[in-house]
């Protein structure tokens, strides 16, 4: 069984195995990503680093593309 | 940073994989760049990290050979900008590495074409390939969620034998391709069985679900996400309840790099030589850019274009006449799946057809081509540069893109700052110092 991580989406406990990606871990949480520029809400579409709708900011930096970027323990996710 | 090589290789997919492992083993000095964290590309691409799935033998063979050779593989970087001839600046965060070569393989491969339906941007909705590459990277849907599968091509099936392997049957799979079309492949594909066997494996894996052809998705609809889709066969319009969506028409070919190369397209993809070289010197391409074919084609020509720009053109040549029978494959199936034109049909005036900047069918529908939609309404200038919207487009409204600028991927503005410096220290001293040849590089 693979180990274990713990990250905060949006101030919630999300719990997911080692390897799963960041873009991953919103769809399962069902927490959308980035709010668009008329307002819709937004969740990852396209999986491979190239719609840039899966943006958020992690761990304090803003617009990371979360299909690129692998979960860590403790990692803090914030969506728009 | 500054690396002299003899042959750049841009993409460590199979093409990518393929040109830098025989480039290397044919004596070049081989630098292999993928932005990507490991290599693989989008076919072999397994999960981030080490994943219990097994790894597809052909592509753990190359990467054995890719270990051993003297290829220099960069993971991470991005290709930023051309500085000149036979220099290209690539960005990995705020750090920046300039390469000389004297032959570049662009390997850039193919993306999904995703389509614009009424309620397309509603979280849940998502590519097909999309879903298999969230699948490999740890995504589980929720036990009782109904996942549909729609669109075209054989990455479909692909797709819902990926979700039906970790234990979640498919709701749904619908090709828009009729049964009579794809029959056209018969004769082909039992002139490759191994392929047939694929499609029979694929296909027993979901059941009991089975592709329903003929049929696509013409809106989808929610509160907060999709909680519905509408099918339709062209005749009648069904409600089929969908909590994940995963909708994709085939693939487009990543023609960013060569285009800011400047090498002639043609058709869908790059126009290329018996030796995969394109129009621009010294430049070479292989696999999906040169029209999408498939993991077969891409290998050949990646194995042509890298004997080709390792100075071994008598042992590429051998290569050609095998290379031959996958293109033609290749085009069989591309005729096979033609994308029917009630696809076109599908918007309505507010349906969003750039995600990025939330421009509209019916702002779009007045314009004569993509400049001009660039111009008046944002379309395809924003985040992700027309690389959903563009193939999108084209499909729509017959507009193509000609003109690519740097930077051909978002990078930090300390990146181009940099650039800027080092592109006219470049130009007015790349003669007399030989850097053009790929040599050396000034100071």
């Amino acid at each position: 069984m693979a180990k274990q991580l713990s990250l905060v989406v949006n101030g919630r406990l999300v719990e997911v195995e080692e390897g799963t990606s960041v873009a991953a871990a919103l769809l399962m949480a069902d927490e959308p990503a980035r709010i668009s520029v008329a307002g819709e809400r937004r969740a990852p579409f396209c999986g491979m680093g190239i719609c840039m709708e899966c943006r958020a900011t992690v761990d304090g930096v803003p617009h990371q593309r979360t299909c690129q970027l692998v979960c860590r323990d403790q990692m803090k996710v914030v969506t728009a | 940073m500054r690396l002299v090589c003899d042959v750049l290789v841009v993409g460590a997919g199979p093409a990518g994989i393929c040109a830098a492992v025989t480039a290397a083993e044919a004596g070049a000095n081989v630098c292999l760049v993928d932005e990507n964290p490991a290599v693989g590309g989008q076919i072999w691409r397994h999960s981030m990290t080490s994943g219990p799935e097994p790894k597809d033998p052909t592509f753990l063979q190359w990467n054995q050979r890719l270990e051993r050779s003297t290829c220099r593989w960069m993971n991470g970087w991005q290709v930023v900008e051309p500085l000149g001839p036979g220099v290209i600046r690539l960005a990995m965060g705020d750090a920046t590495a300039d390469v000389a070569y004297q032959r570049l393989i662009a390997a850039t491969g193919a993306r999904e074409r995703l389509l614009p339906f009424p309620g397309w941007t509603l979280p849940g909705v998502m590519g097909a390939g999309a879903l298999g590459a969230f699948l490999r990277n740890g995504y589980r849907p929720r036990p009782g969620q109904r996942v549909l599968l729609a669109g075209s091509g054989p990455l479909l099936l692909a797709c819902a034998a990926e979700l039906a392997a970790i234990g979640t049957r498919p709701a749904g799979l619908f090709e828009q391709a009729s049964r009579t079309r794809l029959a056209t492949m018969l004769p082909e594909l039992l002139r490759q069985p191994a392929k047939l066997a694929q499609a029979a494996a694929y296909s027993w894996k979901i059941l009991p679900t089975w592709l329903r052809t003929h049929c696509w998705i013409a809106a989808a609809e929610g509160r907060d996400r999709v909680e519905r889709v509408m099918i339709t066969d062209g005749r009648r319009y069904w409600w089929s309840a969908c909590d994940v969506l995963a909708c994709g028409y085939g693939l487009v070919p990543n023609l960013e790099l060569p285009r800011m190369l400047g090498c002639a397209l043609a058709g869908a993809g790059v126009a290329v030589g018996p030796l995969q070289q394109c129009s621009v010197e010294g430049v070479f391409c292989a696999g999906e850019l040169t029209g999408v074919g498939g993991v077969e084609k891409a290998m050949l020509e990646g194995q042509i274009a890298g004997l080709a720009a390792a100075g071994r053109p008598h042992d590429a040549a051998r290569l050609v006449p095998e290379l031959r029978r996958w293109k033609r494959f290749a085009g069989r199936l591309a005729s096979a799946y033609a994308l029917r034109p009630e696809l076109k049909k599908l918007s309505a005036p507010e349906t969003i057809v750039c995600r990025c900047e939330d421009v509209h069918h019916g702002e779009l529908r007045e314009q004569d081509n993509w400049r001009s939609a660039k111009l008046a309404t944002r379309c395809g200038m924003g985040a992700c540069q027309g690389r959903i919207c563009g193939a999108a487009a084209e499909f729509l409204y017959g507009w193509k893109n000609e003109s690519q600028r740097p930077p051909l991927s978002p990078v930090p503005v300390g990146a181009l700052a940099v650039s800027f410096e080092a592109s006219a220290e470049i130009t007015s001293a790349g003669d007399a110092t030989g850097c053009a040849s790929g040599h050396s590089l000034p100071d």
